[in-house]
């Protein structure tokens, strides 16, 4: 490893570095405000510079790690949704009854996990990465096991997640160990090492399946989604944030980059597998959300129908022409950060929340109930955040529906577009629920008044979803830049 | 650039009125006002560059800005007769909207204004942008306060009419995007190069089944917000459960933005597969004609009365249409400012009744005549209005279009024609349960109209009879632009 390959880490190692730092900060002194302001300042900064590293040649550090444009810009949403997830989580923590700062080393670890996920090329580093998440994350979901305010709901989130993606890593452990069997080789660009014409071998197609199994857990597919709605709803808010959002960046990442080395019978297991994913996620995410009560639930099912929709680019990208397969990946990273975007949206308004009255979080959609009219600011973001999430023109969400519209009509995947259709619209109904909830005379008594830094972080987010919808083009250049 | 200054006081005058709301609700209602004065400024000014240069000019571009430039998609705004008229039409029928809201939305006046004027602003787009990604963006944008309307200021099930109007709508329009995105491949495939503008699109080769297919996806939405059978369900829950305001502008404005789609982009854009279609069409056009006129026959609440006579005279805007030939769209034209002038005028009386007497259901009514003498004549006017009275607006309409869908489709104009006997049914129950007959219950109550409320009654009034003599006014603006409507309809 030279010097320019290790500058081209440095992100990772700014990562990393934060949880060192405040392990040992919190050694010396603790003190929750400094805890935060490092964690933010180093994500900050690591997102800084990977993000204006963008353009620069592509690194292949160790057979590990791919640092190149794709991952820059990627790797730019998971530490921005990092950063947003620490900033929100402050107030969030500061009103819990738990110690908070060993929270902001896991976060950082986690963060760690997915920066590296969308930066490998190896299915080794896969592993690490992913692991390095999830691991991290079991605590951070039954982070509130010992509070009071919470009950029982967080430590039964956290061990539902940690079971069931303790089974999804040993799907994807026993799949990379069968295509290792058969390449001898754990890099994902299996065409190098194995040739064309022998990618049809049984070891191939059952261990792809396999883990692809282990990834449709994380980015819960329907079936496996079960854990979703349960983790979403028992999870303190912010880390469902990050759930949402930054795994599934980084984990559809993966798959991106998987299937871009896919070749032969091989992918077409795999794009087979997906397409019964989109086509069950799509319907069962939209069914499911309609009679739910809870926010965070509600939200559960509407990413798993939101992840079953971004399926549709990728089975858009079978082959058919280079033109359209750049396309189809220029839509599933654009439907990728406008989704991240809104959905952090949605959970930063409800960490507010929650951080104020547990009831928004634990509690049905009642206590939403004239939140319009007694806090503007927050109701206004959840709407916005609802509207996109339900494809509104001049938002985030507007930019990835007509993209996923195009790549779907482009590749004459006319099934997956009439569900699309149809679902988009059955996930009206639950979008508007909630609009509606937030409209109704006041019932209970909501007065209290948001810090600056809420405000602002508030401010800044509504400011990207509907920048991102009214002009998109910046967004679109530097997808276009990252997957060419 | 006057097109922008439209939209940009309305839209400012929104903002500013919701900031004014919080301290005084009279302060929002005069500004929202005087917004509305200053886009008939701007409009006022248009009207007369339009008509001087008529004669050298189709168009009128007011700005043409690139705007995502990956797929070609610019802020196309431009006006011909057609978008003038109905941009017109907009400011008027916001003017009655405004006056009918003025006692009647007392909470949240802020929040209301804001959203009345951005629905405003939506609809002046909706008739302006030539760019069929920002006619989207439009056609989206003005549903969500319109939805908000409904479910905050609405009636008793509000929300759920709220919800039903969205859905409809929002689903259907989702059909159209991939209708349009299928179309900008198409033309992507054919030329190479990205565009969403209607001038570049109107030349794209859609002659076989994908065109068909495409036509449908745009007819689906269109029909929806029109609306047509078998897609009319939302609207007499919608018309019915909305703040009189609310109604107004549905009635009034927004059932014309599914009018002007189908004419703007259908044919143009479908030339053959239009033609393919149009019996199947126009028969759909004859059904909503007869059924909303027989449904509303049956009604007891008036304003889902006046909802379903909505349906039957947008039945004749379809059947126009498809006829495709210069009367015909005149005729539509007509037609669709005239429903806009009366069924505003009747939704805004019985807005006044149900403040008044605290009900909409007719069999509650009766005896009204001698109570209120105005508010009771001026029901008449309407009422004669939407049957199609000789001298007012609805029958050069009605007229015109059945002449014209007679030269295509005899047996379909033939059976529209039942519905002039059906019109005054409906129109003569109003009167005859409402204001005739002997009062139920203690009315003595009830006030009849004051100044405010007669200027709003006596504009539109002024209106129909006008344009019910000199129809001219409309048809020199719009004889130009429907001609080369009809040329590219035509294939050409």
């Amino acid at each position: 490893m030279n010097w320019v390959e290790l500058a081209s880490l440095i992100p990772l190692l700014l990562v990393a570095s934060i949880s060192v730092i405040l392990l040992l900060l919190i050694a010396f002194a603790r003190s929750h405000k400094l805890t935060c302001w490092v964690t933010c300042i180093g994500f900050a900064l690591a997102a800084f510079w990977a993000f204006t590293q963008m353009g620069n040649t592509t690194q292949q550090v160790t057979p590990l790690l791919i640092i190149d444009d794709f991952s820059r810009l990627l790797g730019t949403v998971v530490l921005l949704v990092s950063l947003a997830c620490a900033w929100v989580s402050y107030g969030y923590l500061e009103t819990a009854d738990e110690i908070c700062e060993e929270y902001y080393i896991l976060l950082s670890l986690a963060a760690l996990g997915a920066c590296v996920l969308v930066a490998s090329n190896h299915f080794a580093s896969m592993f690490i990465g992913l692991e390095l998440m999830s691991v991290s994350l079991f605590a951070m979901v039954g982070y509130m096991a010992h509070s009071k305010q919470q009950i029982n709901m967080t430590l039964e989130a956290g061990v539902k997640y940690m079971v069931l993606s303790g089974v999804s890593s040993s799907f994807l452990l026993f799949g990379v160990a069968l295509v290792y069997a058969y390449a001898g080789t754990l890099t994902i660009d299996l065409q190098s090492v194995a040739g064309g014409p022998h990618l049809q071998s049984g070891y191939l197609v059952v261990g792809s399946a396999l883990m692809l199994v282990g990834v449709a857990f994380k980015m819960s597919w329907v079936p496996f989604h079960m854990w979703t709605p349960d983790v979403y709803q028992g999870a303190p808010a912010p880390v469902t944030g990050f759930l949402a959002a930054a795994v599934k960046v980084a984990v559809f990442a993966f798959v991106m980059r998987w299937l871009m080395m896919a070749q032969g019978e091989y992918l077409n297991v795999l794009l087979l597998g997906l397409t019964l994913m989109a086509v069950l996620s799509m319907v069962m995410g939209n069914l499911l959300a309609l009679r739910q009560n809870n926010l965070k639930r509600l939200l559960g099912y509407s990413s798993i129908a939101h992840m079953g929709y971004l399926i549709v680019t990728l089975a858009a990208t079978a082959p058919h022409g280079a033109a359209a397969l750049s396309t189809a990946l220029e839509g599933a990273a654009i439907y990728l950060i406008t989704y991240a975007c809104m959905t952090m949206l949605a959970f930063a308004v409800i960490s507010q929340l929650a951080a104020k009255d547990r009831r928004f979080e634990t509690g049905t959609l009642v206590d939403y109930e004239g939140l319009l009219f007694q806090q503007p600011l927050l109701a206004g973001s959840l709407i916005l955040a609802m509207l996109a999430l339900a494809g509104m023109p001049l938002t985030a969400g507007f930019i990835g529906k007509y993209y996923l519209v195009l790549v779907a009509v482009d590749a004459q995947l006319w099934m997956l577009l009439g569900l699309l259709v149809l679902g988009s619209s059955l996930g009206l109904y639950y979008y508007l629920r909630v609009i509606l909830v937030l409209c109704k005379p006041p019932v209970s008594d909501h007065h209290w008044v948001l810090g600056t830094s809420e405000k602002l972080l508030l401010m800044l987010l509504v400011l990207a979803t509907l920048w991102l919808g009214i002009y998109p083009t910046p967004l679109i250049e530097w997808v276009q830049f990252a997957i060419a | 650039m006057q097109l922008l200054g439209i939209i940009i006081s309305l839209l400012g005058g929104g903002v500013l009125a919701l900031m004014m709301g919080h301290k005084s609700p009279v302060a929002s209602r005069w500004l929202s006002l005087a917004s509305l004065l200053v886009a008939s400024i701007f409009y006022t000014s248009l009207w007369l560059d339009s008509t001087n240069s008529l004669s050298t000019s189709l168009w009128i571009m007011h700005t043409d800005w690139p705007w995502i430039e990956r797929f070609g998609v610019h802020l196309l705004l431009a006006t011909d007769g057609l978008s003038l008229v109905l941009i017109g039409l907009t400011l008027v029928l916001g003017y009655v909207a405004l006056l009918s809201a003025w006692h009647e939305i007392n909470h949240r006046c802020g929040l209301f204004y804001l959203n009345f004027l951005f629905t405003l602003a939506g609809v002046v787009g909706v008739f302006s942008a030539l760019d069929l990604f920002l006619f989207f963006v439009f056609w989206e944008v003005m549903l969500v306060p319109m939805f908000l309307i409904i479910a905050i200021w609405g009636h008793e099930e509000r929300r759920f009419a709220a919800t039903k109007f969205f859905i409809y709508t929002q689903a259907s329009s989702l059909l159209m995007l991939v209708a349009m995105v299928g179309l900008v491949l198409l033309n992507q495939q054919q030329t190479g190069l990205w565009s969403f503008s209607w001038f570049t699109l109107t030349q794209t080769d859609t002659s076989g089944s994908m065109g068909m297919w495409l036509m449908l996806g745009f007819y689906v939405a269109f029909l929806v917000k029109l609306p047509g059978l078998p897609v009319h369900n939302w609207l007499p829950d919608a018309h019915t459960q909305a703040p009189t305001p609310g109604s107004i502008l549905l009635a009034g404005i927004l059932l014309k933005t599914g009018a002007y789609g189908l004419l703007r982009f259908v044919w143009p854009l479908f030339p053959d597969a239009a033609l393919a279609f149009a019996p199947i069409a126009m028969g759909l056009g004859v059904l909503s004609v007869l059924y909303a006129a027989k449904l509303a026959f049956a009604q007891n609440d008036l304003k889902r009365l006046i909802a379903y006579t909505s349906i039957s005279h947008m039945g004749f805007v379809s059947l126009g249409i498809f006829a495709w030939n210069h009367l015909s769209l005149q005729g539509t034209l007509m037609q669709m400012v005239g429903h806009g002038l009366s069924s505003a005028g009747l939704f805004a009386i019985a807005g006044l009744l149900q403040q008044r007497l605290h009900t909409r259901a007719l069999d509650q009514m009766g005896g009204l005549w001698a109570l209120m003498p105005k508010l009771a004549t001026l029901s008449m006017v309407f009422a004669v209005a939407a049957l199609g009275l000789p001298g007012l607006a609805n029958f050069i309409g009605e007229f015109m279009i059945l002449l014209g869908v007679f030269q295509i489709e005899p047996w379909a104009a033939s059976l529209a024609a039942l519905a002039m006997i059906l019109a005054p049914v409906y129109a003569l129950v109003i009167m005859q349960k409402g204001f005739f007959g002997m009062a139920v219950g203690d009315k003595t109550k009830a006030l009849d109209l004051n100044a405010r409320e007669l200027l709003i009654l006596g504009l539109l009034v002024v209106g129909l009879v006008f344009l019910g003599f000199w129809p001219n006014l409309i048809f020199t603006v719009t004889a130009a632009p429907v001609d080369s409507l009809i040329h590219l309809g035509k294939g050409g």
